[in-house]
């Protein structure tokens, strides 16, 4: 569970079956168990009206366990990028009552809340929960590149090569992280590089 | 001095028999000026000096947002309230000199949804009126359920019609007309959000539907005003202030705290926003909870009232006041 430190940044939950005949799972690797383990308390019939979503983490596992609570509809995909399209079409299809449950690492739930924003939901009905790995996903703040999965504090951008610290200031529209230049006084000064999220 | 609560000289301008029950009050400033902006769902509380006695109704704004060169509302009659209707369709006319407070919104539009979905039952469409215009203006997207008993006592509903068409949809209860509350709720798209104002009733049936179909709660709005009902007359100590006071039959808790000089916060006088909210210190009876503010554990455990509607009935109550 990542710590609360400033306003912006995102508290996730734990998920929990909410009313309603249509829920929307999405998950990545470790998320896959935030959704076992919900399934414990989940109302007899409760998957019958859900479809789950997942993209596994690199060692593969945990298909077989969201296969066995038998969603009305299981798709795997190989990562975020690629299921967008399917995601957006199933909500633009959808209708009040759907329910929408993200679990995993804080890109996949900011991501997916991000398109489920544009949608209409507010993050408030959304239900999340955080598992997995703390990488990040920032945005450098001066050239506006994104750059996945930073677990280093600071944090090299991917795009225009600056050393940057990684701030606990979210987005919710950008769905990232805001990475700032930390040597811009003297970039030859270069501070330890931890593991900070890892 | 009351959150809120700033005052507005007004006159009446015009008095406009609606239907048998219904009448619409329009009210321009004293000085010529605009009056304050306001966003649709917002009331105005009403003071009504009837002789002795001063009486403050909350009535929803029902005219457009965009035109703030005069107030209207719409009272429906009630015969066997504590008479605030009957003063307003029996005593007020054009030219009288009335106050009405500042516009407060406790029902307005979330703008983010995608659409908006309205039910209005009986006097309820009051606040939907100024919603419509206001959404209307915006070229927002909503659609309009309205139930009245009959025909005749669908006030505004021809107005509604004409302005908005197929957007608006009427059931009459005469001619057992029922909406389709399932289908309806089922059907809407994702980023749909529920406003509803009627009798308690129907927003409980409407609310209770509308979370078991999975409606997240922060997209179900609702407003019920309620009135404050006459009872049997009762007597309060209010402790910080140290006074003892009578609430007569046909007074509230908080008309009657008030007369004996004690200000204490309010906004809407009907139950709903909480400013009122007060601790009981001690008391030896039943209370008779109106408001839709406290949890059902709080009205169970006698430590809190909300004096806008709710009474008492027993040997003695000491508040916090």
């Amino acid at each position: 569970m990542a710590a609360k430190t400033i306003i912006s940044r995102p508290i996730y939950g734990t998920l929990s079956p909410q009313p309603g005949k249509h829920h929307l799972f999405l998950a990545d690797a470790e998320g896959a168990l935030a959704i076992v383990d919900m399934a414990k308390t989940a109302p007899p019939g409760f998957f019958d009206g859900a479809e789950i979503v997942f993209i596994p983490g690199t060692d593969g596992k945990h298909v077989a366990v969201l296969e066995a609570l038998k969603p009305a509809q299981f798709h795997v995909a190989p990562s975020f990028a690629s299921l967008l399209p399917r995601l957006k079409q199933t909500l633009t299809n959808a209708h009040m009552g759907l329910r929408l449950y993200l679990a995993g690492t804080e890109g996949l739930i900011g991501q997916a809340m991000q398109v489920a924003l544009e949608a209409g939901i507010d993050h408030t009905s959304m239900q999340t929960e955080h598992r997995g790995s703390l990488a990040r996903r920032m945005q450098c703040v001066h050239c506006k590149g994104i750059t996945e999965n930073v677990t280093t504090q600071p944090a090299t951008c991917a795009h225009c090569g600056l050393l940057l610290l990684v701030r606990d200031h979210y987005s919710r529209r950008l769905a990232a992280f805001q990475g700032v230049c930390i040597n811009a006084e003297d970039r030859s000064e270069i501070p330890p590089v931890e593991e900070a999220f890892p | 001095m009351s959150t809120g609560t700033t005052k507005l000289d007004v006159v009446v301008s015009d008095v406009v028999p609606v239907n048998d029950l219904v009448t619409r009050f329009h009210f321009r400033r004293r000085d010529g000026e605009l009056l304050p902006t306001f966003s649709g769902g917002a009331h105005v509380v009403v003071e009504m000096r009837d002789g002795d006695l001063t009486r403050l109704n909350p009535y929803s704004l029902m005219g457009s947002p965009l035109d703030t060169r005069e107030y209207t509302i719409s009272v429906r009659r009630d015969d066997v309230g504590r008479g605030g209707s009957l003063f307003m369709h029996r005593s007020v006319k054009p030219g009288l000199e009335m106050v009405v407070s500042y516009p407060v919104n406790l029902f307005s539009l979330d703008l983010r949804a995608k659409k908006h979905l309205m039910l209005a039952g009986g006097i309820g469409i009051t606040p939907f009126m100024a919603q419509t215009a206001q959404l209307a203006g915006a070229g927002g997207n909503f659609e309009l359920h309205y139930t009245c008993r009959t025909a005749s006592l669908g006030t505004y509903a021809d107005v509604l019609q004409e302005r908005y068409g197929r957007r608006i949809r009427l059931y009459h209860d005469d001619l057992e007309e029922r909406i389709e509350l399932d289908r309806l709720l089922t059907s809407q798209p994702l980023g749909t959000h529920l406003y509803v104002c009627g009798p308690a009733g129907m927003i409980n049936w409407v609310r209770a539907r509308a979370a078991e179909l999975g409606w997240p709660p922060e997209t179900v709005h609702y407003e019920h005003f309620a009135a404050p009902q006459p009872g049997l007359p009762f007597d309060v100590t209010l402790a910080v202030s140290g006074k003892t006071i009578r609430v007569g039959e046909q007074q509230s808790l908080l008309e009657a705290i008030e007369a004996a000089g004690v200000d204490p916060p309010y906004l809407c006088r009907g139950g709903v926003c909480g400013q009122c909210e007060t601790n009981v210190i001690s008391y030896d009876g039943e209370f008779i909870h109106n408001d839709h503010w406290l949890s059902e554990e709080d009205h169970r455990s006698g430590c809190k009232i909300m004096p806008c509607v709710s009474r008492f009935e027993g040997k003695s109550l000491v508040l916090e006041r």
